[in-house]
């Protein structure tokens, strides 16, 4: 009989059990047989049969030792009897797996993100050859970004693919989105603008039609198909193969649909899935020039992954992109360039980095505080372990007796060491089953939290070995911390001792050595998360209570796109912009409204070098931020106009330009005089003349594009002195009441002028709060995680407070008996207590000044060893401790010495 | 009085070829199942105890283990048969390694007794 057939036998009791019998029965019968034989009569030939065979029932559990694999039959009564144990106990048992799954669900939802942005590889072929090129220290470049890469020109990719060895192949992409709706509300599909050679790299085959972008490989091409994703293919088309060969719009153009990607194929960032895919050789329909960024050498868009050729390592690759980058900036470098350009751009270095796990923007901005949280949420997970460990601690005392009678009756310690810890590997195991499903729910809530209406989040939360690992991992820890302890010190007394039940006056203080350490540590950590949460939600406070410059509240954004709805001439874009912004000014419920070049917090912008006009110079000017706006903005926005004028309709094409500045802008250009009147100028490209501004207004400061950001100089042009209207205008509207009544009003004028237009409405107030969507989330995860790690602790000492007088009832009797005053019993618990707060308290300190520099850069105008946050969370954990040991320490006062004493 | 083989107060775990007396267990029951063929555990028994002239005994106490600890070391196999009586018995036969097995303890068993005896003989 092999191995696995002594494993099945466990499980196979009653049969194991039959057969014995049976053999051991005809055994018996056959040796009867003999004796009747020899002339015994039948009773007496049984019975010595029976002698001869010895104790029947431990042969046959010794030749059943034999047939049965022991450790796995001893464990499968241990599992029995632990069921049986929480069945008893289901209190105890539905607060330890509660518990338990409350820590190991938050952790495993966390590490799930992270699993999924950092560690797991990209869904492709051999994703660990795939590296990607990215700029090194000092890069220098100037024009225009479009990326939430790290992003480069066209032209560089080509001189790059020329000059490098490392790569088999290299393929680049631009994310973007493309509008699906042809008139009304707009509707986005997340795209990927890719080299034609993009699934070829990657080594994706498509499950329906064919992968093949472009027929004809060059810059530009006739001929191009989009490549759906799974997800796109049946929201869309409903998995139909019929899609195939139909026909998608984007932004208005008509691509037919080529194939479609591997329900597993997510793209190559994780955290932002794509719907379509179309090749970059058709960028130039999308542009306005009709050539497409190609051919322009300043407009950083496309990121490079490539393949590692055989026996190239990445640390290789980047050695050759750096020492092939002289080479290939001198033959990308831009005609515009100005002087101190030109020596910064050729100085630029390109290097190399590992892109198995793809490139992402979440995970450049989220994985430190994913980081961060996870450590927090495993401190919540120890703390909760902490206090189970303590339950059971309790326990262990309580069943003092019956583990001395098993020993006493021949239960080696091994075995009762085995069952008692089968018991919490029961209740661990159970907790990570119920955490898992809980991380399942808590993820989902993560990512929809960093949903919002401008970055969609996509991250695929599959378990891999990853994340299994990491729960059994948890169950096994988790089982072992709150576990070992208490087992070893059921399974260790000295059966003697413990049957005589003794119990001494004084609870010895060695005994009580291990709770005090797991309230210590308890204290201690409760004492980093809190600090951690009250840093992280202090942080926030500030960054919110910045002074934005105007008042966010009750303002609808709107954009309306021209793109597809027939408006190629300029002067007809700008008639419609003018009629729509009387339009929505004069809406019921509207205050006022304005059209405006960029939102605040849009995350768009602009910038150049400015001079003032008493400045000579001709290079070396200071950098300003621009904006557009139309007249009524400043009211509209509630920032104050200090001195000059606002724009007004006569600002157009054949007025002279105009600007209004900030104040930071006139106290670093003008040193603080009133700069209306005077004139500044902008730097242009190389070869063209500076545009001179004169300035009109001065208006209050304003944030740009973040809370954090340093005061920036800003300057405001007037939208109808823009030499191009551009396809798009975004408006401001005030309104008074429900933002939602103006926006279905808005979209009505709208498509009363046309009903091609598109509309795309934000909310200001929600567009400013999802700047600070991460030190949102660290704020409100570390709080909630905080005070349940107070809370939790504050109960774990409650309890060994509690404890510790009930075993000292008799000492406290016998003390107030020989006179001692109730303030002195009071004092001789709440000292305990003090003591192990105390040295909690100085250990948390301690490991939250080691840590504290981990969160320093998430921190906003507040050092992470900020004195007020530490003395806060100090006190804070102090009075909830002092309330968790008044209870019992009073409890302990009231004691009346006859009945503590009678109870002996 | 016939030798005891075995010792009941053990629990027979241990494989090892140094215990004498449970090796010598694991011969007979070989050596008795090679020359015999199949073979319940009671026939084992009458088969030793008549072939050894009434000096030997297998303590019933110990074969059952043994058996069952040797079907686990794959030496020998077993299966249920009906009796001329109409009994169920689990009969045990000799499998291929437990012929090897059986050709191992032999050789060790030669080269104690020869070494026993001469110490008898010489000392």
């Amino acid at each position: 009989m092999a191995w696995y057939r002594r494993l099945g036998n466990v499980f196979r009791t009653e049969r194991v059990n039959d057969e014995l019998d049976s053999e051991f029965q005809f055994h018996l019968a056959e040796t009867a047989d003999r004796f009747v034989a020899e002339g015994l009569n039948e009773e007496e030939a049984r019975r010595r049969a029976g002698l001869l065979l010895g104790n029947y029932s431990v042969q046959k559990e010794r030749t059943r030792d034999m047939d049965v694999a022991g450790w796995l039959d001893a464990l499968r009564a241990d599992l029995g009897y632990a069921l049986r144990q929480a069945k008893a106990n289901p209190g105890f048992a539905a607060i330890a797996v509660l518990s338990l799954a409350l820590g190991i669900g938050a952790n495993t939802a966390i590490f799930q993100l992270l699993d999924a942005i950092r560690l797991r590889g990209l869904p492709v072929k051999d994703p660990s050859q795939l590296a990607t090129v990215e700029r090194s220290k000092n890069f220098y470049t100037a024009g225009w970004y479009a990326s939430r890469n790290e992003a480069f020109s066209y032209a560089q990719m080509k001189a790059l693919e020329r000059h490098q060895h490392a790569f088999s192949d290299i393929l680049t992409f631009w994310p973007t989105r493309f509008n699906l709706s042809t008139g009304g509300q707009s509707r986005y599909a997340e795209a990927l603008v890719v080299s034609s050679n993009f699934f070829d790299v990657l080594g994706v085959t498509p499950v329906a039609g064919s992968a093949v972008l472009a027929k004809d490989d060059k810059v530009v091409c006739s001929s191009a198909t989009a490549v759906l994703s799974y997800s796109f293919w049946q929201r869309e088309f409903g998995g139909e193969m019929s899609a195939i060969g139909k026909t998608i719009s984007l932004d208005g153009h008509r691509f037919p649909i080529g194939g479609v990607m591997p329900r597993s194929f997510f793209g190559v960032e994780p955290g932002h899935g794509f719907d379509v895919a179309v090749p970059l050789c058709v960028d130039n329909v999308f542009s306005k020039d009709g050539k497409g960024r190609a051919f322009n050498e300043t407009a950083f868009w496309l990121t490079p992954m490539g393949r590692l050729k055989p026996g190239w390592t990445v640390e290789r690759a980047s050695a050759d992109v750096r020492n092939q980058s002289p080479a290939i900036f001198r033959e990308t470098l831009p005609a515009e360039y100005r002087a101190e350009g030109v020596k910064s751009y050729l100085a630029n270095k390109f290097k190399a980095a590992s892109a198995s796990a793809g490139v992402s923007s979440i995970r450049r901005g989220y994985e430190n505080p994913l980081w961060i949280l996870l450590a927090i949420t495993g401190s919540v997970l120890l703390i909760a372990c902490a206090n189970l460990a303590n339950l059971l601690l309790a326990r262990a005392s309580a069943r003092e007796r019956e583990m001395a009678v098993r020993q006493a009756v021949g239960a080696s310690r091994p075995r009762l060491l085995l069952q008692l810890l089968s018991e919490s590997l029961l209740l661990a195991v159970a907790g990570a089953a119920l955490g898992f499903t809980l991380a399942q729910i808590l993820s989902r809530a993560l990512i929809a939290f960093l949903n919002t209406a401008d970055t969609r989040v996509e991250v695929p939360l599959g378990v891999d070995w990853n994340v299994f690992g990491f729960l059994a991992g948890w169950a096994v820890i988790t089982c072992i911390l709150f576990g070992l302890a208490p087992a070893l010190r059921a399974s260790g007394g000295e059966p003697v001792a413990a049957m005589r039940g003794a119990r001494t006056a004084t609870a010895s203080r060695q005994r009580n050595g291990l709770r005090r350490m797991l309230v210590i540590s308890q204290v201690a950590l409760s004492l980093v998360l809190l600090i951690a949460a009250l840093l992280f939600s202090r942080s926030l406070q500030k960054l919110l209570a910045t002074n934005l410059g105007f008042d966010s509240r009750n303002v609808l954004l709107a954009t309306v796109t021209t793109k597809g709805a027939g408006m190629e001439n300029t002067d007809r874009r700008r008639q419609l912009f003018r009629d729509l912004d009387s339009r929505a000014a004069s809406l019921g419920n509207v205050v006022s409204a304005a059209p405006i070049l960029f939102t605040p917090f849009s995350g768009s912008g602009w910038n150049n070098s400015v001079h003032a006009d008493s400045d000579a110079a001709r290079a070396g000017g200071k950098e300003a931020w621009f904006n557009r706006v139309g007249p009524k903005y400043f009211a509209t926005m509630g920032t104050p106009i200090l001195a000059g004028r606002d724009v007004n309709d006569h600002d157009d094409l054949k007025a002279p330009k105009v600007a209004l500045v900030n104040r930071a802008f006139a106290k670093r250009f003008f040193g603080g005089k009133n700069p209306v009147g005077r004139s500044f100028r902008v730097e242009a490209d190389e070869g063209k003349p500076d545009s001179v501004y004169q300035i009109a207004g001065l208006v209050g400061d304003t944030k740009y594009n973040e809370f954090s950001e340093e005061q920036r100089c800003i300057a405001f042009l007037p939208l109808a002195q823009d030499d191009d209207p551009g396809d798009d205008r975004n408006f401001v509207i005030r309104a008074r009441g429900s933002l939602g009544a103006v926006q279905s009003a808005f979209q009505h004028e709208v498509n009363a002028l046309n009903p091609n237009l598109l509309v795309d409405f934000r909310v200001l107030d929600v567009q400013i709060q999802n700047s600070v969507l991460r030190e949102r989330l660290m704020s409100n995860l570390s709080v909630v995680f905080g005070i349940l790690a107070a809370c939790l602790s504050t109960l774990g000492l409650y309890g060994v407070i509690s404890y510790m007088v009930a075993r000292r009832r008799t000492e406290i009797g016998i003390r107030v008996a020989l006179g001692a005053t109730r303030s002195n019993v009071y004092t001789l618990v709440a000292r305990d207590a003090a003591i192990m707060v105390a040295i909690g308290l100085l250990a948390g300190f301690a490991v939250a000044l080691v840590l504290s520099q981990y969160a320093e850069s998430l921190l906003f105008e507040l050092k992470a060893r900020d004195p007020l946050t530490l003395v806060l969370a100090g006190s804070l954990l102090t009075i909830t401790a002092g309330i968790a040991t008044m209870l019992p320490a009073r409890r302990a006062a009231r004691l009346e010495p006859t009945t503590a004493l009678r109870e002996e | 009085m016939p030798s005891y083989l075995g010792n009941s107060n053990r629990p027979i775990m241990s494989k090892s070829k140094n215990d004498k007396l449970q090796g010598t267990l694991t011969l007979l029951v070989l050596r008795t199942l090679a020359a015999r063929g199949p073979l319940h555990g009671y026939g084992m028994c009458a088969h030793v105890h008549s072939i050894s002239d009434d000096l030997l005994q297998v303590e019933e106490g110990s074969l059952y283990p043994a058996l069952h600890r040797m079907e686990q070391d794959g030496w020998i196999s077993s299966k249920w048969e009906i009796t001329e009586k109409g009994r169920k018995a689990k009969v045990y036969a000799i499998t291929a390694r437990g012929r090897k097995q059986l050709a191992d303890e032999e050789a060790s068993w030669a080269r104690l007794t020869r070494g026993v005896s001469r110490v008898l003989q010489y000392s």
